[in-house]
């Protein structure tokens, strides 16, 4: 075997690297307030968006990029990157879609012919800049709910927009944020109406495809009073040798007695084991419980990206609500991950729990860093965080960064932490026991992380072991 | 009568230290075979090497079983072909449900013996029928394998692995230390069980009292990484008469 081939089959091959070989639209590189003037045009968007988009760009023109996360990368040149880029030919329906396109999401294992779906999830497909299709629309509209790309929200319901877009991350609120309110491109919108529980999961996949572009998506799900709403998202892109950068938006509220279920398999391109190529991920995840009663909940499992920088957050502001975050981060090949939570309690006997996971193995940098913020009002005020890291191999690192501010009296916050590292010993027990070495490192993993997994719906549930077992294939020995 | 393992002029060391320098042992089919000798002779040694435990090195010399040198075959494939060795300190292996562990090994046994697996619940009736006449509570087949078991739950757990796998060649390693006549007696019982006529036992032991409860065939004394005597059950009442000094002259 060539040296490239062992390589390859120790480093958990990624399987979604391929290319759709579609015609594109995409822009030259560069950014001016004249690409965003374009972005906008290309969407056909009215006026006062074009205007907080611009409004967006001076702000973020004067911001620095943040670098206090623990994670080393080559400077981003925001000038070489291309801001849009969409499959030619936008489709009406899904007999129009490019035959090519719905082969590539096959390939992903998420057919968009409704009739062959998986009983129960809406899907919403994004290649690039655009969203191509999204399943059940019609049926959902039966109860009420709005579940389309947010360009078509924009145009169709302009006033749920003005109204919630920038509520929960407004547009200065960190340098990528800015950068995202200024170009983004597609993302899904979600609007449960009161007391309606949203009858299948509701999901989005996301496609980088076209090189050197970047990817900008935004995405707004509003629960309004006593409704509920579980939705997941997924990505993939394919094997670059230049990096790609994805800074994405996710804002979430959930009104009195409403509670949102988000969960993400983020499973983008993570770059060789030289950190070349993959995707920097610099993602502003937040929800705000602004009803009383009201929950968040969000559980995430990351393998992919070469650089991930993601801290999904609950602002509680309602009194007795609830924010939950579970998270498995995997970094492998030379992968960093910076990630954790904020949980800032605002109401009173509002509660929060942080099950966070890491795993770390050949050259895999792993951090967790977590707020756990108690205002003066947030009498009864609850928070239990546990970050337990799993080492495997001497190269790998782990790092915890907690960071607790209480101004209540009245508020309890407990910590817990942990790290382990699969021993020869515990291995060779198993394989004494007959047990190969993958199935036992990959045994003694889903262990670690059953917890989180859990908290998963079913089917991403075994996705998601399926896809830490192809992440950590040949990571031992 | 056909020897089930043959050892020939091996050599093994840890790192820098030589400590198996040339045995010979045969290990007659349907036998319980007993090793015993002063400490730092070489016992582990032996039984890590036969499993393929990473910390030996062997530099020199063959293991036969069944007749196939397994020098160089990876654990695994070692324990899939009926080797199973009874660990004297088994390793803790917290998140790791005991009873999926066990399954996930009967499971991958009988795979590779063409056999049909066993689903969950034919599975648990037999894993807690033998779990209940070990003595074992039953809760522990639901907890982290061996992750705060004491000293006897431990033993109790490596011998339900034992029962459960059915092996051929069972070396179990001071599988008798640190247990109390209630634990000695049921991990006895579950060894007598498996005797079949066909199944070779290998115990490595300090004491004779697990031998009271099950009958050696052969002793085979251990010293200086060489087997300097072996015969009948009537050695270890000589050795523990004697010492192993004595028989260092014979």
């Amino acid at each position: 075997m060539a040296q490239e081939e062992i390589d390859k089959a120790v480093s958990g091959e990624y399987k979604l690297g391929f290319e759709i070989d579609i015609e594109q639209d995409t822009v030259p590189p560069g950014l001016n307030e004249d690409t965003i003037r374009f972005i906008s045009k290309k969407k056909n968007e009215p006026e006062w968006m074009t205007e907080l988009r611009l409004e967006a760009f001076a702000k973020w023109q004067k911001m620095e990029e943040p670098h206090w996360a623990h994670v080393e990368y080559e400077p981003i040149d925001y000038q070489a990157i291309s801001y849009y880029s969409a499959p030619k030919q936008a489709p009406e329906s899904l007999d129009e879609v490019d035959p090519k396109i719905l082969e590539a999401y096959k390939k992903l294992g998420i057919p968009l012919e409704e009739q062959k779906q998986l009983q129960g999830i809406a899907v919403d497909a994004v290649v690039d800049s655009v969203s191509v299709k999204t399943t059940f629309s019609e049926e959902l509209k039966k109860h009420g709910i709005i579940f389309c790309s947010i360009s078509e929200a924009i145009h169709d319901y302009p006033e749920l927009i003005k109204k919630y877009m920038f509520s929960v991350v407004p547009m200065t609120d960190n340098f990528f944020a800015a950068l995202n309110s200024a170009v983004f491109t597609d993302g899904t919108f979600v609007y449960i109406p009161k007391g309606v529980r949203c009858p299948m999961e509701l999901s989005t996949y996301f496609r980088i495809n076209a090189l050197n572009t970047g990817q900008f998506e935004r995405t707004l799900i509003v629960a309004d009073e006593g409704s509920y709403v579980s939705y997941n998202e997924g990505c993939s892109a394919p094997m670059r040798d230049d990096s790609q950068l994805h800074a994405a938006v996710v804002e979430l509220v959930a009104m009195k007695d409403a509670e949102i279920k988000y969960s993400t398999i983020q499973n983008w391109y993570p770059g060789d084991e030289n950190g070349k190529g993959g995707i920097y991920n610099f993602v502003t995840k937040r929800g705000l419980c602004k009803g009383d009663n009201s929950k968040i909940s969000w559980t995430q499992v990351e393998t992919g990206s070469v650089i991930t920088w993601k801290y999904p957050s609950c602002i509680l502001q309602g009194d007795n609500s609830v924010g939950e975050f579970y998270s498995v981060a995997v970094t492998t090949l030379a992968q960093q991950a910076d990630t954790g939570t904020k949980m800032i309690h605002l109401g009173k006997n509002t509660s929060s729990t942080i099950i966070s996971k890491g795993i770390s193995a050949m050259k895999g940098q792993n951090s967790y860093r977590g707020l756990v913020k108690m205002g003066a009002k947030a009498t009864g005020a609850r928070n239990f965080s546990e970050c337990d890291s799993l080492l495997i191999g001497n190269e790998c690192g782990a790092h915890t960064f907690p960071y607790l501010e209480n101004k209540c009296a009245h508020a309890q916050v407990e910590h817990e932490a942990t790290t382990t590292k699969i021993s020869d010993e515990q291995l060779f027990y198993l394989r004494q026991r007959g047990i190969n070495e993958e199935d036992a490192v990959s045994m003694i993993v889903h262990g670690f992380c059953k917890e989180v997994f859990a908290h998963l719906p079913m089917e991403y549930a075994v996705e998601a072991r399926a896809l830490l077992e192809l992440t950590l294939e040949g990571s031992v020995g | 009568m056909s020897n089930m393992v043959e050892i020939k002029d091996l050599y093994a060391s840890i790192g820098d230290k030589k400590i198996l320098k040339g045995l010979n042992l045969d290990l007659e089919e349907g036998k319980v075979h007993v090793i015993m000798g002063p400490n730092g002779a070489g016992k582990s040694t032996l039984s890590k090497a036969i499993v393929g435990h990473y910390d030996i090195e062997v530099e020199k010399g063959d293991i036969l079983y069944k007749g196939e040198n397994i020098v160089d075959e990876e654990p695994e494939m070692r324990a899939l072909k009926g080797i199973f060795m009874s660990f004297q300190n088994p390793v803790e292996v917290p998140g790791v449900n005991n009873a999926y562990f066990l399954r996930t090994a009967v499971n991958a046994k009988r795979k590779f013996e063409g056999k049909e697996e066993l689903n969950a619940a034919e599975f648990l009736r037999k894993a807690k029928e033998l779990a209940k006449e070990l003595g074992m509570k039953p809760e522990l087949l639901n907890r982290s394998l061996n992750e705060g078991f004491s000293g006897g739950e431990k033993k109790r757990n490596e011998t339900l692995q034992m029962l459960m796998l059915e092996p051929d060649f069972i070396i179990l390693d001071e599988i008798d230390s640190g247990l109390d006549v209630d634990a000695l007696r049921s991990v006895s019982e579950g060894i007598n069980k498996l005797k079949d006529g066909k199944r070779t036992f290998l115990i490595i032991t300090h004491y004779s009292r697990i031998l009271d409860y099950v009958g050696p065939d052969y002793v085979h004394v251990l010293k200086d990484g060489k087997i300097i005597k072996s015969g009948g059950p009537e050695l270890v009442s000589k050795l523990e008469e004697e010492g192993y000094a004595a028989l260092g002259e014979s």
